[in-house]
């Protein structure tokens, strides 16, 4: 709805009583969102609340064109709030009321027994004020005083300013009138205002009506005098003030003044500021059984100022732990447990859980298992650090860094050391074992989602990280930043990190030397390539799982191709099993030349030697020259 | 009843008149209320029997305004004397802050002030209140009336006041002693306030 453009500060009189509204709404109107957010004003009827907000919602409109502003009246809301539910459309209700930069809302005293509006409200008032926006409001009563209001709403319509509006004195009804009567064109005898402004009318309507009644009269009789305009307005003359009898209360009045120096001398200072505190914090709904306690004590504890310093501190804490949660989920944000500073503790675990989030970084993958990672002298040393790292997390080798080239089994015993760690802490330890490059993604959509916190929380929850292919970071300074911060984490916290990665720290092109030095810090562990021994274990092992025979001659056979990784000798296998089903019956070495060398060709592959340093792109049979008839005679030829 | 409320910034105060019937508890506070200026003045409640005696209890609420910064109001209550109407006075009694025994000067109800005496005891203590940690003042009333009706204040705290609790003379018809009386009775309760014994009442809130 649009604002009234008939209401502004240079057309709302401003008297004593209502001098602390003008001036906070003006300073809401000079920079919304700034100060005093929510500002809540309230005052009775017929006073000028309509007025002063539309008056805050025209200079912001006026200062800024780009701003939205949007007035409403509560009814209003309400039965917008009832449409869109009955049409389905709240996506739509919430994202019109999410994006007003200044949101007035009028008439706040019917919100009495609307648990669903109020609920809304909350919501709407929680992101409004999240994200720095401007909420005016109005009622007839403070927000204490509304009936049957949910706490937590109560508590943030309570958060910024509340002013009130006192009936204006008689300087500024005077005041008043002269600004109706210029607005509207109409003159009255001299001293017929002041006349009327003795009236102590309750509010600024009654006020005008009087005055439009005047005027009404003025249009028919001529030009009114000051001693008309009472009978006019339909009040009696005011009659002398009743004679007070003062005699019979002095009896009294000396009663009164002994004990208020009796009472005076019993009231104790220090229950004086426990018992502000305590309804203080009580009216604000946090439970104050500690204050309490306190208070039952027959002189005051030693220090109780410390105490009572305590008690502040506390409910800081909630209130900022309950700010962190409601960034995650706004209906978190009146669990009972940010009411209680003796419960400061669960308040902060719950909150670490909250913004852990239902969804916690990936784990190991349970089909890497320890037991079947084979061992042997290529790769030993990793496989140790692994087993130590397993027996004493975050206390051996911490980070352990494995390095190895692709498909030597680095993830394989990432997620092995990951699995055996999640099953053998008490309670089960909660390890997060991700790809950095899921790492990555995810640090950009929270950065993008402005949910970073819950992005750390989440991984600082666990009690073990694992991150394979860590070489992906490299470059990416960002990513770096928060892995150093996680890293750093994890390391004072003694719990575990292990790194896989294709090359050695030092190797990696684009990493910050704060990380790798950290990464460096335990223990880099390299997993070669398979040796014979490997390769012997792998090929029975893989043969005997694909239930395939496995005749001594052939496993040697196998042993002693060369393999570039672990994946190339389950492909050798997959092929024998294939070969197999071909030419059906058992698998004996012949099947396997067969397979393996098609058309009994002699092997094509080049010397160990060469395969192993050459990358696989040099490895195709049909660019590169292998034989070279008559090498040696040529190279003679050239020394000549 | 909390006497002082901290937190609320609060402090009440019942006091109850205890005595036998026809002693002038209810004058008292009629005397009381003549005396509260008019924007202070709360509404007495007094149910009384035809025949103008009380027959449940008066009730004076008294706002004394802000005090220190606490708002304060005592509570006057009246029990009815007349001995059939137990009940009621060990109802009034709960709670009480402290008591004010009005007792009846003339010669011939000297029985009936040392056995309404004892009655307040025992009904104190079967509410299970220790009757010596009770604030109590005594007042002698009706000594306007002639000498040779009535006894004199010594004679009465001799037989009376054996606890020896303050005590004053009083005419509550006309007033002298009402608002000593008060007053004293107020300063004894006011003064417990930081003995401690209003500390678990204020806690129990």
């Amino acid at each position: 709805m649009q604002v009234d453009p008939r209401a502004r500060f240079d057309n709302y009189v401003v008297g004593t009583a209502n001098r602390l509204a003008v001036a906070a709404a003006r300073n809401v109107a000079e920079a919304p969102g700034a100060i005093y957010n929510p500002l809540f004003i309230y005052s009775s009827s017929g006073l000028g609340k309509t007025h002063l907000i539309g008056a805050i919602g025209n200079h912001a409109m006026q200062r800024n064109p780009d701003l939205s502003v949007e007035y409403i009246a509560l009814e209003d809301f309400v039965q917008q709030l009832h449409a869109a539910i009955a049409s389905g459309e709240m996506d739509r209700f919430k994202q019109r009321y999410g994006r007003v930069d200044v949101l007035l809302v009028d008439d706040m005293q019917f919100l009495t027994g609307r648990r669903e509006t109020q609920s809304e409200l909350l919501r709407l008032l929680n992101s409004l004020q999240g994200s720095g926006r401007q909420i005016i409001m109005t009622s007839d009563r403070p927000p204490a005083e509304i009936a049957d209001v949910d706490e937590r709403l109560i508590s943030r319509l309570s958060g910024g300013l509340i002013v009130d509006i006192g009936a204006p004195d008689f300087e500024t009804r005077v005041a008043i009138l002269r600004e109706k009567c210029e607005e509207r064109r109409i003159s009255f005898a001299p001293g017929v205002l002041e006349e009327l402004a003795r009236v102590e009318f309750a509010n600024v309507r009654e006020l005008q009506g009087a005055m439009n009644r005047l005027n009404a009269h003025q249009s028919v009789d001529g030009t009114l005098s000051p001693a008309q305009v009472r009978s006019i307005v339909g009040l009696p003359d005011p009659a002398p003030p009743p004679a007070r009898s003062s005699v019979a209360t002095d009896e009294f009045f000396s009663f009164l003044t002994d004990i208020s120096s009796a009472v005076a001398a019993q009231i104790e200072p220090w229950k004086v500021r426990i018992g502000e505190a305590i309804a203080y914090w009580g009216g604000e709904g946090y439970r104050t059984t500690p204050l309490d306690r306190m208070m039952s004590e027959v002189s005051a504890p030693e220090n109780y100022e410390q105490l009572l310093r305590g008690y502040g501190q506390a409910v800081e804490q909630l209130r900022e732990l309950e700010r962190q949660v409601t960034t995650v989920d706004p209906a978190l944000g009146g669990d009972e447990r940010f009411r209680d500073p003796e419960r400061l503790s669960e308040a902060m675990a719950f909150v670490e859980n909250a913004l852990a989030g239902a969804v916690p970084p990936g784990g190991p993958q349970p089909a890497f298992a320890r037991g079947a990672f084979q061992e042997s002298s290529s790769n030993q040393m990793a496989v140790r650090a692994a087993d130590a790292v397993i027996a004493e997390p975050g206390h051996r080798y911490n980070p352990l860094f494995l390095v190895g080239p692709s498909g030597v089994g680095k993830t394989h015993l990432l997620n092995a050391i990951g699995n055996e760690l999640a099953s053998r802490l008490d309670p089960p330890a909660r390890v997060a074992c991700v790809g950095a490059q899921l790492f990555i993604d995810e640090l950009i959509v929270a950065l993008q989602e402005g949910t970073i916190e819950r992005f750390r929380a989440r991984y600082r929850a666990a009690d073990a990280l694992l991150i394979d292919d860590v070489q992906f970071v490299a470059s990416k300074e960002r990513t770096q930043e928060e892995l150093f911060h996680v890293f750093n984490y994890f390391h004072a916290a003694g719990k575990q990190l292990v790194f896989a990665s294709d090359m050695p720290p030092k190797a990696i092109d684009g990493l910050e030397d704060r990380l790798r030095s950290r990464f460096e810090g335990g223990l880099v562990a390299e997993v070669s390539l398979p040796d014979r021994a490997l390769r012997e274990k792998l090929y029975q092992r893989f043969l005997s799982d694909a239930k395939l025979d496995t005749p001594f001659d052939l496993i040697a056979y196998l042993a002693d191709r060369p393999a570039t990784s672990v994946r190339e000798i389950m492909g050798t296998v997959q092929r024998l099993r294939a070969g197999v089903e071909v030419a059906g019956g058992a698998l004996t070495l012949m099947v396997g030349r067969q397979v393996l060398e098609p058309s009994g060709m002699t092997p094509t592959h080049a010397p160990l030697t060469v395969r192993q340093a050459a990358d696989s792109f040099f490895l195709d049979d049909e660019k590169i020259v292998w034989e070279w008839p008559d090498v040696a005679g040529r190279l003679v030829e050239e020394l000549r | 009843m909390s006497l002082v409320n901290y937190a609320t910034r609060e402090i009440t105060c019942k006091i109850v008149y205890y005595g036998p019937g026809r002693s002038g508890k209810t004058t008292n506070l009629h005397y009381i209320y003549g005396q509260v200026p008019e924007d202070r003045k709360g509404k007495m409640v007094s149910l009384a029997t035809q025949t103008d005696r009380t027959l449940f209890f008066d009730f004076l609420p008294l706002d004394l305004g802000s005090i220190s910064g606490f708002t304060t109001k005592f509570q006057l209550y009246t029990v009815p004397g007349q001995v059939y109407y137990q009940t009621t006075r060990r109802l009034v009694l709960q709670g009480a802050d402290g008591v004010v025994f009005v007792a009846d000067s003339q010669a011939r109800q000297l029985e009936e002030n040392i056995e309404s005496f004892q009655d307040l005891h025992a009904n104190l203590s079967d509410q299970g209140i220790d009757p010596r940690l009770m604030p109590l003042v005594v007042q002698y009333n009706k000594q306007d009336l002639p000498q040779d009706l009535i006894l004199p204040v010594a004679e009465l705290s001799d037989a009376i006041n054996f606890r020896d609790v303050p005590e004053f003379s009083a005419d509550a018809l006309h007033g002298p002693g009402v608002f000593e009386t008060l007053r004293g009775i107020s300063e004894i309760v006011l003064r417990r306030l930081s003995t401690g014994g209003s500390a678990a009442a204020a806690a129990s809130r």
